[in-house]
């Protein structure tokens, strides 16, 4: 079934539904302002609560009491005047806040008065030697089958990276049954000793029980190796073997499924295509929006919040979307902002939410040999890129990656620069002796995701375009 | 401190690469001034077409010059540009629109060029199989093709600064003023002088003439294309369309470019442009009706590039009727793309010869303001 928007103009248009976009639009609807969210899955949840309305796991432990906290913020929006569309993937959203959005094959166009962008993370590119190799896949992506389908592997399963999601990813499998080799933890040793000023803070955060007693009860049934330096994945056609070093020694170990992950960053790309300024962030190593306290970015009238807005997990996304909604109700109904928690109690949440991420940002700060790789290496998987390519085309004058489009088409393809445009970026960094602030990132534009031609030609034309084709 | 050289460019699109280079060739030391990158703008984000077809009469002299620098722009730059040459065909989709393209090929022939050719319905679907069988036939033009038009920017910058250009990028010409016989132009915190100086700075170059007294009709706009994901190839040449707004190419790696001046709205200040995507879906509809072959794919990006667009929609090229050592070179009108190695070619006789053997006399700022020189 497909719904089309029920009005041409909303107060607030939320774009997606995982925690952050869920609290927004309910607390955004609560205050009565008309409010729309749009999401592209086919249930609310984003990725941190996939499937949470419509998951086979029924065994709350499996997934863990975080995700079911989800069904919490479902309820809510259900229980408020949100309009929700599922399966709707906005494509384009300008300066204007003109979306376009595209439902069941058609695309719809809506106008707000206030935007809120809930786009989330993407997994940071691992651009390892073999990477591209059918039986490599992300681990977000072995998480999206297992909990919307309890999909897990049983083959012979390498996981391999580092950051909070692996384990828990890695314990999810275990609990429902899945198979893991081996688990080669890449994160630097230095970074240990980097992150001890912040360990107090994360001592006494909720991250720091949760994550000791997951880590403990993952290394009891998996051996982990630490301290894993040159990976790589080979195999003719379809991965066969993991190789690596520890300890001073390469070790080779065969595989049918290798699940790599360094971490994520904010999923940028909608917001760069409708202008707004982002910053690189040199200790997330992505570029995050500049934003003011209430994530207010520099286009007037969009907002950002969750982990598009800098990465602070799930807890502090929800604060962060209803201090967005906050802000938006404030700027548009005034008076019905008293319903609301006050600004200043949300802030004091939004600060407990993020204790102890300087530690895990630190601690779990993806090496440089993992994010910039070398030679033959394919940096850009759409065009078939190598590190090599990109650096010929610095010698003779690729100066950024805007650039770097004319010579190679990196970031033209399909995936609009989601796998390798932080690579290209720090690749071009080095090479130029750069810093990435200065080098930039790909201008992004809509079609912010693909449409089909089919699609795009049945939308309405404005009256001066049938005008003019009428005159021929 | 000011450095003194032969020539300033302000602008470093193709326009003013290619001029740039051409003065090298002649000897010269140019400096070239850039306030973003070289094919920040339209000249790398143009549909790339390299097209003597359907052009205003006054500027074909200066086009076809043009061709035959294209025809050889590895032996120029040392790097191809993705030039090639397959033809250019304008369709016409009813028998009122073929007449009017035999009364064009006529005109021209009786001007004596002989580059746009009437083609009938068979020669039509030879050249563009697949095209709609109800169009009665078109103009080719056979020489005309395409180029990556990002890649021939940079090439020409690119040669040019090895040929012994100054390049500065990133900093904008500021304080542009004329004293003791030489053009100063501030730039960050340096000072160039030189007794030439050369407007080429696409849809800035409309405030730049206009500060130095000679105004003229510009606007700034912003032509919309967009490209899709890869089809299997089933056409060569590029397709423009006679009635309707539709240019058309697909590209050796199988995806497809569809403009034909739809526009976006233009943030100048802010080098921003915004699209307008119920114009696209007008062009999206066309293609749709003539190539049912692509109604499947999908549109992967959209965009658009800023640049100027005169009154008369031919651009300003040649001496400024006002100040001695001023030459004017844009307005280019959304087809500047083609006239780029040419245009910097003949403007380089302009500056170092007084005169040039092409025809450009009727692309003069003088037709907005006498002469007073």
């Amino acid at each position: 079934m497909t719904v089309a928007p029920k009005r041409e103009d909303y107060d607030v248009v939320v774009i997606g539904a995982g925690p952050a976009g869920l609290a927004a639009a309910a607390t955004s609807a609560e205050a009565g302002l008309s409010t729309l969210l749009l999401d592209e899955n086919i249930g609310p949840g984003g990725q941190v609560f996939r499937a949470i309305a419509s998951t086979p796991v029924t065994d709350r432990n499996q997934l863990g009491a975080d995700y079911w906290i989800g069904a919490d913020l479902v309820q809510s929006l259900r229980a408020s005047n949100a309009e929700v569309i599922q399966r709707a993937t906005v494509w384009s959203l300008d300066r204007n806040l003109d979306i376009a959005v595209s439902i069941g094959g058609a695309s719809a166009f809506v106008k707000a008065k206030r935007v809120i962008l809930a786009t989330g993370a993407l997994e940071r590119p691992f651009p390892i030697p073999g990477w591209t190799l059918p039986g490599v896949m992300t681990a977000g992506a072995a998480q999206t089958m297992l909990k919307s389908s309890a999909l897990v592997p049983d083959g012979r399963t390498v996981i391999a990276g580092q950051g909070p999601l692996l384990w828990l990813l890695a314990a999810q499998i275990l609990r429902l049954g899945g198979r893991i080799d081996r688990i080669l933890d890449t994160t630097e040793r230095g970074n240990y000793f980097a992150a001890l000023p912040h360990a107090f803070a994360f001592l006494t955060s909720p991250y720091f029980a949760k994550g000791l007693s997951m880590m403990r009860e993952v290394k009891a049934k998996v051996q982990v190796v630490s301290g894993v330096t040159e990976l790589s994945a080979s195999g003719d056609g379809q991965l066969a073997s993991v190789s690596y070093v520890a300890g001073g020694k390469r070790e080779t170990i065969p595989a049918d499924l290798l699940l790599l992950h360094q971490g994520v960053v904010p999923n940028v790309n909608l917001a760069m295509a409708a202008g707004i300024e982002h910053r690189w962030d040199d200790l997330q190593l992505c570029w995050s929006p500049v934003l003011d306290a209430s994530g207010n970015s520099s286009v007037a009238g969009i907002a950002i919040a969750g982990d598009g807005a800098g990465i602070g997990g799930a807890n502090a996304a929800v604060v962060r979307g209803r201090i967005a909604a906050r802000a938006a109700v404030e700027a548009l109904a005034p008076a019905s902002a008293a319903k609301l928690p006050a600004m200043a109690t949300l802030r004091a949440d939004l600060a407990k939410a993020e204790r102890g991420r300087l530690f895990l940002d630190t601690l779990f700060r993806p090496a440089r040999q993992f994010r910039i790789p070398s030679g033959d290496t394919i940096v850009c998987r759409c065009e078939e890129v190598t590190a090599k390519d990109v650096l010929d085309s610095v010698a003779i004058g690729a100066t950024g990656p805007n650039q770097l489009k004319a010579y190679r088409r990196t970031g033209m393809g399909p995936c609009q620069g989601r796998l390798c445009g932080l690579t290209v970026t720090e690749l071009m960094a080095q090479a130029r002796g750069k810093t990435p602030q200065e080098i930039g990132y790909y201008r992004l534009r809509a079609p912010v995701k693909p449409i089909t031609l089919a699609e795009l030609a049945a939308v309405p034309k404005s009256e001066a375009d049938v005008k003019a084709v009428v005159r021929g | 401190m000011t450095r003194n050289v032969d020539a300033i460019v302000i602008g470093g699109g193709i326009h003013g690469c290619s001029t740039t280079l051409h003065l090298c060739l002649a000897g010269l030391k140019p400096v070239l001034i850039e306030k973003d990158y070289a094919g920040r703008h339209a000249s790398g984000v143009n549909a790339g077409g390299v097209r003597q077809l359907a052009r205003h009469i006054p500027e074909i002299p200066l086009s076809i010059r043009s061709m035959g620098i294209w025809e050889k722009i590895s032996d120029l730059l040392d790097d191809d540009c993705s030039f090639e040459s397959y033809g250019q065909v304008l369709v016409a989709e009813n028998e009122e629109e073929l007449a009017v393209c035999r009364a064009r090929v006529a005109e021209l022939n009786a001007l004596g060029f002989t580059h746009e050719e009437l083609i009938d319905a068979a020669e039509l679907r030879r050249l563009v199989p697949a095209v709609a069988e109800t169009c009665p036939g078109g103009v080719v033009s056979r020489r005309d093709g395409a180029a990556n038009p990002a890649q021939t920017t940079t090439a020409f910058r690119r040669k040019a600064e090895q040929l012994g250009a100054t390049v500065r990028e990133g900093m904008a010409a500021s304080n542009i003023r004329y004293s003791d016989g030489l053009w100063h132009v501030d730039v960050g915190t340096e000072t160039f002088a030189a007794p030439v100086l050369v407007n080429a700075a696409g849809a800035w170059a409309g405030k730049i003439a206009a500060d130095l007294g000679e105004p003229v009709p510009v606007e700034t706009v912003a032509p919309m294309l967009m490209i899709t994901s890869r089809v299997p190839h089933f056409i060569d040449p590029v397709v423009i369309l006679r009635g309707r707004k539709l240019s058309f190419k697909q590209f050796k790696n199988g995806t497809v470019l569809i403009g034909g001046g739809h526009l976006a709205t233009p943030y100048q200040d802010r080098n921003e442009t915004v699209l307008d995507w119920k114009s696209l879906a007008t062009s999206a509809q066309t293609v749709f009706e003539l190539f049912p072959v692509m109604r499947s794919a999908t549109i992967v990006r959209a965009w658009a590039g800023i640049e100027a667009k005169m009154k008369d929609d031919i651009p300003v090229f040649g001496p400024s009727s006002r100040h001695k050592g001023l030459y004017h070179q844009f307005g280019f009108s959304l087809h500047g793309f083609q006239l780029g190695p040419g245009a910097g070619a003949v403007m380089a006789e302009l500056i170092v010869n007084g005169g040039t053997q092409t025809r450009v006399s009727d692309l003069g700022i003088d037709r907005f303001h006498p002469s007073t020189l």
